[in-house]
């Protein structure tokens, strides 16, 4: 397995977590460098969006550690909520706040979790509207905007944060498919700008261009890491050739 | 007898009317107040939080009012004198209580209807939980609530009449004074309907309209 240079941004150490009965990430252990693009891939079930849940703690984990910048999340309360402030979360559903607009989703946080002045968290915010392409949507509600609108929105509700971390889980799986490339373009960018990034997603051409590494998930396991030329080419494992075998013939 | 039962009383009505009208007033507002803070302590992560929250509303939701008020006025003294307050006060604290169980549950069920990505995308901003749910939450939930919430508040104005029991000077009380001076129970209580219905009619149009404003406002 290839290690990412310099200490890592996200270390995930025998990770296990469990529905219920359902056992959903067994013994995940995987790093993420610095600047680092990991793209997550696997079939549906596989335990990808839990995974990705429980580097920001949406989700517990039953044993194991998750560390964020060599810092442990803490289970819950204030500390918890200050350290997921670093961590931006774009979700498949966008999830904007639905009764705010579009520029109060993206100064919410500046303004009530890092104390920014309304004025100037306003102007960062537009300026962050514009650099995705919806400057002129500033002062629409959510529901008024395309999918591809909502979802670039939500991406600069994340970066108004100033991240040291974006989460991706299928953030373009929702959507027709004339507005994915618009939001990937955005994706691709933040990559170009050296944010670390952990993608869940469906889209091999983003994997293979923006990826820095694969990893491959099935039944709640990573089973294979590597750069996206020698996953996509040559798979080691039998599982990994079998899922790409059906995406790619499909 | 007749019609003039109600005009010739009308200062006894209006002396109840101005008393149900204060313990609506309070006791609509003890209800919300502490309602809506058992409802995020009914969804807050802290599972000690969610139990005192269940249990309060379990009990109180399967007290009947006017065993909560005559244990509150009789009660309530005993425990010294911080406790020795007004009947009036008993009823209106004993009203607020009782209500602000069906608030929890009003309020709880609005918080259910908004869709669990709502919270999850606040608390990924670094949110903590009290403005998860006072910004982004409640404000949705809000829309859900009123109908349920505006059902209360008319049962809460109703149900103002049990400080009857301990003597309170409300619409009710004032009655029973008409019917024992006139012996025309009829008239008396028509007299009281229209009281009432004058505090709960404009209060149900009150409810239909932010009903409309809170569904056009999206
Ligand atoms: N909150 C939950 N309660 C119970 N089971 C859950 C919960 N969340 C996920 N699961 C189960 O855990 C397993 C892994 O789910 P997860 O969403 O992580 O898979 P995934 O790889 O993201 O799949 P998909 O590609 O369909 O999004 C699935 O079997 C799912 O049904
Ligand atoms: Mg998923």
């Amino acid at each position: 397995m290839d290690q990412p240079a310099g200490s890592p941004l996200v270390v995930l150490e025998g990770v296990n977590k469990s529905f219920g009965p359902l056992h959903v990430l067994k013994d995940i252990d995987l790093q993420v460098g610095r600047g680092e693009v990991l793209v997550v891939i696997g079939p549906s079930g596989s335990g990808k969006s839990t995974m990705c849940r429980c580097i920001n703690r949406l989700e517990t984990v039953d044993s194991g550690r998750v560390l964020v910048d060599g810092q442990e999340l803490p289970r819950e309360g204030k500390a918890l909520a200050r350290l997921r402030a670093d961590i931006g979360m774009v979700f498949q559903s966008f999830n904007l706040f639905a009764h705010m607009s579009v520029l109060d989703n993206v100064t919410l946080g500046p303004i009530k979790v890092r104390g920014v002045a309304k004025a100037e968290a306003r102007e960062r915010g537009r300026a962050l509207l514009t650099r995705v392409g919806i400057g002129d949507k500033a002062d629409a509600m959510p529901a008024q905007l395309s999918g591809g609108q909502q979802q670039r929105a939500a991406i600069a509700r994340a970066l108004a944060m100033q991240p040291k971390l974006m989460l991706f889980d299928e953030p373009t799986s929702a959507l027709d498919p004339e507005y994915i490339s618009e939001v990937l373009d955005v994706m691709r960018g933040l990559a170009e700008e050296g944010m670390t990034m952990v993608v869940v997603t469906h889209e091999m051409g983003f994997a293979r261009s923006a990826g820095n590494r694969v990893a491959f998930m099935d039944g709640g396991r990573i089973v294979e890491v590597a750069p996206p030329e020698q996953f996509f080419n040559a798979p080691e494992s039998p599982r990994a050739r079998d899922f790409l075998g059906k995406i790619l013939t499909h | 007898m007749g019609l003039s039962t109600i005009t010739d009383n009308l200062d006894v009505y209006v002396e109840g009317f101005v008393g149900t009208v204060t313990l609506t007033a309070l006791g609509a507002a003890g209800a919300l107040a502490l309602g809506t803070a058992l409802a995020a302590m009914r969804v807050s992560p802290v599972a000690t939080l969610r139990a005192g929250g269940l249990l309060y509303v379990e009990t109180l939701r399967n007290c009947p009012l006017p065993v909560l008020v005559v244990l509150m006025a009789f009660g309530l003294p005993k425990l010294g004198e911080t406790f020795l307050w007004s009947f009036f006060a008993y009823g209106a604290v004993a009203i607020a209580l009782y209500h602000a169980a069906f608030v929890c549950e009003a309020v709880r069920s609005g918080i259910g209807s908004v869709s669990t990505g709502q919270g999850e995308a606040a608390r990924s901003l670094g949110l903590p939980f009290g403005q998860v749910l006072r910004l982004v939450v409640l404000p949705q939930a809000f829309r859900t609530v009123i109908p349920p919430l505006g059902n209360v508040l008319i049962a809460l104005t109703k149900n103002t009449s049990v400080v009857a029991l301990i003597d309170v000077t409300d619409i009710t009380n004032n009655t029973e004074l008409i019917i024992n001076d006139t012996v025309d129970p009829i008239f008396a209580v028509l007299g009281s309907a229209c009281a009432y219905l004058l505090l709960t009619l404009p209060m149900g149009l009150l409810v239909g309209r932010l009903e409309k404003r809170a569904a056009f406002a999206r």
